[in-house]
């Protein structure tokens, strides 16, 4: 790239000053630089806060035009955490592409899994044939994911404001979910559970039981955290008419989640556009009007009541569905391999493979054929959304009738949520900055995809 | 980006409505080497074709409105339609997408008030309409979904920002800019987004390659994922 060039710079200064003093700080020095900042009489100091820090949520880097306190400018730079996920998924099956879908929002994993499976199925066709037990499971698993992630959300906040009990707290009730997600797919995040036309593997013994006696432990862990935060005056104090997004901008920012709907609108694609069967499900979709990041932990808490509401349901729904199946009929899309847990780790299970090596040469041609070279999905675009915890995750997939995706695009709630960043913190304090970007709540793995 | 830029010239208009995504060869798409005695095969792989009225559901109200609503200009503007899997998609020009998407997000019928991004795909076998930029619309309001597609050249990868009817395109736009390389008129500031300022090509057009090296795996050497074998 030339000097000359007049190409907007997503990182360089916006201003053209080569006389600009320049200072690097390692901590531990921050006297020597402001000392420096008041010799030389700076009014305007533009400072960098991250790549690298603690309460940016993963590598978000932040540029920070500061008068005093005073925010001026703010704006957010991304990228550092881009792994090219989408063109990758266009170099592998669409079974395989759920492994790189789970790793993009990692706090949030099973949405990534669900929209892209949706959106496979919508191009296969085979949304319908889906079976009920799948779509339980995926509820489940989404439902409790959404736990998890709502528990960061308010740990991790909670964290970066100086009171570590919260984010113990938090982390104790998403640990909790997480044995529950570890019993039924093998592993904690980044699962691959979610699969084209349904779910990896059916409960083990135990499951309902196991999933009824989680829903207490992590209730306790939510009364906590309301316990210890919502009275709490230095809690209020920071929170309070903090990060304030109204409706005019957060409509025409395209905010959705706990941030549109801590502005009033009841907009949950959930109740707007069910999928997995979600129309089956009693629950609730708390709003409010407040606007300010007080509100929206509340909305988070009060939606993971109704998460374990819905997980209930699923937990009853699971009884009566023993021994139903968990992938569709269609031998020509679902995978041919169930798990089974074996001395040394999960695989596959020794039934199958007895019979694919022992018994029948035609089932071992088909388990090679649609291991390696995957399933035909007709050529056409489509495009399915769903409610993750940070808001509406769309999905948009091409297919050129082949085996693997022409293209795979997500929309990830946080990338575009991260826009209102400047909205929320120009004009406040540098400390607001951490709240702001706390109840954004958005993950940089999902942003930069 | 530059005000001075022309987008009156003839938009590129796909034949009898149709992208074309590839034509393949023989039994197993790759050329030469292919002795199951189909090579002669050709299969032309294509989307889904242009739509014919009634489409049915809500989508010929839409369309109804935006048509009036456009007046005479509704027939180069809205170049075909098409209804696939539930899906309503309007082919836009890219010289009217501007006035389409102010009224779609204006008038009271329609009020897609919420654009959910752009995304787009690279067709390169869609001559003279290789890149197309979709835009999915949600309508709160209304509780609908429809699509927007507009479709460029390669040579010639112009689309007007729609950031001043859309702010939260913002970013949208910046990020199909950075990897397809659509450069989106009117932009406030059209940086790249994800990857670094000064990176040379646009990462997901098909012919910029995925990149990585073999792997050796139990003494059998795995070659890197986009020079694996094929089953297109």
């Amino acid at each position: 790239m030339t000097p000359e060039q007049t190409m907007p710079q997503a990182t360089g200064p916006d201003f053209d000053d080569p006389n600009a003093p320049e200072f690097t700080a390692y901590g531990g020095d921050w006297s020597e630089i402001a000392d420096e900042a008041a010799r030389l009489g700076q009014q305007r100091v533009v400072i960098n806060m991250g790549p690298q820090h603690p309460s940016t949520h993963g590598v978000l880097r932040v540029m920070l035009e500061i008068e005093g306190e005073t925010v001026t400018e703010a704006r957010a730079g991304i990228g550092y955490l881009h792994t090219g996920i989408e063109k990758n998924m266009e170099f592998r099956t669409w079974t395989q592409g759920v492994t790189f879908a789970t790793r993009m929002d990692y706090v949030a994993s099973m949405f990534n899994e669900a929209v892209f499976c949706l959106g496979t199925e919508k191009l296969l066709g085979i949304t319908d044939d889906v079976p009920e037990k799948a779509n339980v499971l995926r509820v489940l698993m989404m439902e409790l994911t959404r736990i998890g992630s709502h528990l960061v959300a308010i740990g991790t906040g909670g964290n970066e404001m100086g009171a570590t009990t919260v984010m113990t707290t938090a982390f104790i009730g998403r640990e909790d979910t997480f044995r529950v997600i570890e019993m039924l797919s093998g592993l904690r995040t980044n699962n691959a559970y979610i699969r084209p036309g349904g779910v990896a593997q059916d409960t083990p013994e135990g499951f309902v039981d196991y999933v009824r006696d989680m829903i207490p432990l992590v209730k306790q862990r939510l009364d906590e955290l309301a316990d210890i935060q919502l009275k709490n005056p230095i809690f209020i104090g920071r929170l309070k008419d903090v990060a304030v997004l109204d409706l005019a901008p957060a409509m025409s920012l395209g905010v959705t989640g706990p941030m549109l709907r801590s502005a009033g609108v009841p907009y949950d694609v959930r109740k707007a556009d069910p999928y997995c069967g979600y129309e089956d499900y009693d629950f609730q979709v708390p709003t409010s009007t407040d606007a300010d990041a007080y509100s929206r932990v509340i909305l988070r808490l009060e939606e993971c009541y109704e998460s374990l509401k819905i997980v209930e349901q699923c937990a009853a729904r699971l009884e009566e569905l023993e021994g139903a199946p968990v992938m569709v009929a269609d031998k020509k899309i679902a995978w041919p391999a169930q798990l089974s847990l074996g001395t040394d780790g999960q695989g596959n299970s020794p039934e199958h493979i007895k019979h694919i090596m022992g018994d029948s040469m035609e089932a071992l041609i088909h388990h090679f054929k649609l291991v390696t070279e995957g399933f035909k999905v007709p050529a056409g675009q489509a495009y399915v959304a769903v409610e993750n915890p940070k808001g509406l995750l769309g999905c948009h997939v091409v297919s050129d009738g082949g085996t693997k995706p022409w293209r795979a695009h997500f929309r990830d709630p946080g990338f575009n949520n991260l826009q209102a960043l400047s909205i929320l913190t120009q004009g406040g304090q540098v400390a607001d900055v951490v709240v702001a970007i706390a109840t954004i709540d958005m993950v940089l793995g999902g942003v930069d995809r | 980006m530059s005000e001075t830029q022309d987008l009156s010239g003839a938009a590129p208009v796909a034949p009898e409505g149709r992208t074309l995504i590839n034509v393949r060869q023989g039994m197993f798409g790759g050329p030469g080497g292919d002795t199951s005695g189909y090579g002669g095969l050709k299969r032309v792989i294509e989307m889904p074709g242009a739509t014919e009225r009634p489409y049915g559901e809500w989508f010929d109200g839409v369309v109804d409105v935006l048509e009036e609503l456009l007046g005479e200009r509704a027939g180069e503007a809205i170049q075909y339609v098409v209804v696939d899997r539930g899906e309503l998609t309007l082919h836009v020009a890219r010289e009217h997408l501007l006035e389409v998407a102010t009224h779609l997000r204006d008038d009271q019928d329609l009020r897609f008030e919420m654009c959910l991004g752009v995304s787009g795909v690279h067709y390169p076998a869609d001559e003279g309409r290789e890149l197309h930029a979709c835009y999915p619309m949600q309508s709160i309001t209304h509780n609908r979904r429809l699509r927007v597609e507009v479709a460029v050249s390669e040579d010639d990868a112009r689309i007007p920002s729609i950031t001043s009817v859309y702010p939260m395109n913002n970013w949208h736009e910046r990020e199909t800019y950075d990897f397809f390389g659509i450069v989106f008129d009117g932009h406030p500031a059209l940086a790249r987004i994800a990857m670094p300022d000064d990176w040379v090509g646009h990462p997901q057009r098909k012919d910029y390659p995925l990149g990585g090296i073999p792997i050796e795996y139990k003494g059998a050497e795995v070659p890197s994922p986009d020079t694996r074998r094929q089953y297109r």
